[in-house]
């Protein structure tokens, strides 16, 4: 089966139901028509934009090339990651925090698919290595982001019950490990709820894209599967990575709790 | 001397050198936000600052920090608790138990989650906790302020019994008969000075 093309008049019509809700907005004085139409056409001028730069990194296809967008989409990831929580960890504690967790998550199960399952050909194939990376990514943000507005708010909260065991004399590792595993825990449960969900409440958005698209049902759920396994892990090591990244510049060399880096 | 502290300087001001004998009691008053609980901090290497402290002329600096602690033992004037259940904080429940008599606490306490306890229980049972560390110096930070005069007599005595064991104690107490009962010498710090009373 041969995927349906779609033609520009395809998605005009489509938007008609953009226009829908802007004119649901009206009648209803939400005052969300104009945010709904800003946010429609930033999403297809956006997406438009991506495709040619994709096209054309595709086309071109150098190492360096794809290595250096993916590094720009890991950036922008770790700038999000760091906007996130309300706290905030003084000289880019939080920056340094998210970027290193979300570059380390899809590095490495990025690498690691390209290197088991997939193996294209060559290995860094930018076809394969950025819509890959860019998955990872997003879902490496939320985790650590999570992770991180969990760590922070935790520890002011807990203030005074790490530092009673700090001054008993208990390692600040063992004195903050509730700390760590709360933190963990909030990145990880959406990746475990999305699982338990697949297939049944939702059928995920890149399954159902890649079946549109005219792949065979059986081909698109291992391809679910495959990725969802991938993103399980990239979520388990965002997670850990922003809270003991954090976790690191909350401390110093004499085992102290530094709440005076949190601001 | 058993406790030595040279140019300590932090938010509490400073410089402070003071020293303090096996045995000797130390009281330090002074206005609301004087930089009294960080003087203790500071000395317990709880925050960050400058200068050099050491205990029976060892250097802090040569002592692992959760080392150093144990030794030199800080309670905060409202201690924190880490689990919901009193007794999970006393993993040497009989030690505990010996001592709660002693400070007129019930031992039937410890099975009780710990918001159910009064504030003074909770003052007495962090006490406890401390002194099962068997520290050298014991830094107190208002230990009698949330206690009724018997409460506030037995932890005297405590302490008394501590300091005839060789034990130093720097108390920050608004009570000045306080020091006087435990035997203390008197500082006053204010404005980043620390100055005989």
């Amino acid at each position: 089966m041969s995927p349906i093309l779609l033609t520009p008049v395809d998605l005009l019509v489509a938007s008609s139901l953009v226009v829908l809700d802007a004119v649901v907005s009206v009648w209803l004085g939400l005052r969300l028509h104009k945010q709904v139409l800003v946010a429609a056409v930033r999403c297809a001028v956006q997406l438009v934009l991506v495709g040619y730069l994709l096209r054309y990194v595709f086309a071109i296809d150098t190492p360096a090339l794809t290595l250096g967008l993916i590094l720009v989409m890991v950036a922008i990831a770790g700038r999000e990651v760091a906007a996130r929580p309300e706290r905030r960890l003084v000289r880019y504690g939080n920056q340094i925090a998210g970027l290193s967790a979300v570059a380390l998550a899809t590095f490495v199960t990025a690498t690691f698919a390209l290197a088991t399952a997939l193996r294209p050909h060559p290995w860094y194939a930018a076809r394969y290595a950025i819509p890959l990376a860019g998955i990872m990514l997003g879902n490496a943000l939320n985790a650590a982001s999570l992770s991180l507005d969990a760590l922070l708010s935790g520890v002011m909260r807990e203030r005074s019950a790490i530092e009673a065991q700090l001054a008993l004399g208990v390692r600040f590792g063992e004195a903050t490990k509730p700390l760590i595993r709360a933190a963990v825990r909030r990145g990880i449960l959406p990746i475990i709820n999305v699982m338990s969900a697949a297939g049944i409440v939702t059928l995920p958005g890149i399954m159902t894209g890649q079946i549109l698209a005219g792949l065979s049902p059986i081909e698109a759920v291992k391809y679910q599967i495959l990725l969802m396994f991938l993103l399980a892990g990239a979520t388990g090591i965002a997670a850990v990575g922003a809270a003991y990244f954090a976790m690191a510049r909350l401390t110093d060399g004499r085992e102290r709790l530094r709440v005076d880096r949190l601001v | 001397m058993r406790l030595t502290a040279e140019g300590l300087t932090g938010a509490a001001g400073g410089p402070f050198d003071f020293s303090l004998g096996a045995g000797e009691a130390m009281a330090i008053t002074g206005p609301s936000g004087a930089g009294k609980s960080v003087l203790l901090r500071m000395i317990a290497d709880l925050d960050p600052h400058e200068g050099d402290v050491s205990l029976d002329g060892v250097a802090r600096a040569q002592m692992a920090a959760p080392a150093w602690r144990r030794r030199v033992a800080y309670l905060a004037a409202e201690p924190g608790w880490w689990h919901d259940e009193t007794a999970a904080h006393f993993p040497e429940r009989a030690r505990a138990e010996a001592l709660m008599p002693d400070l007129a606490l019930e031992v039937k306490l410890l099975d009780q989650p710990v918001h159910r306890l009064s504030t003074g229980e909770r003052m007495r049972l962090a006490l406890i906790r401390i002194l099962l560390n068997e520290p050298a110096v014991l830094l107190l930070d208002e230990p009698t302020g949330a206690l009724d005069p018997h409460a506030t007599a037995l932890v005297e005595g405590i302490l008394l019994d501590r300091l005839r064991a060789g034990v130093s104690v720097m108390i920050v107490t608004h009570d000045m008969a306080q020091a006087g009962r435990l035997g203390a010498r008197r500082y006053h710090l204010a404005a980043g000075v620390l100055s005989p009373a």
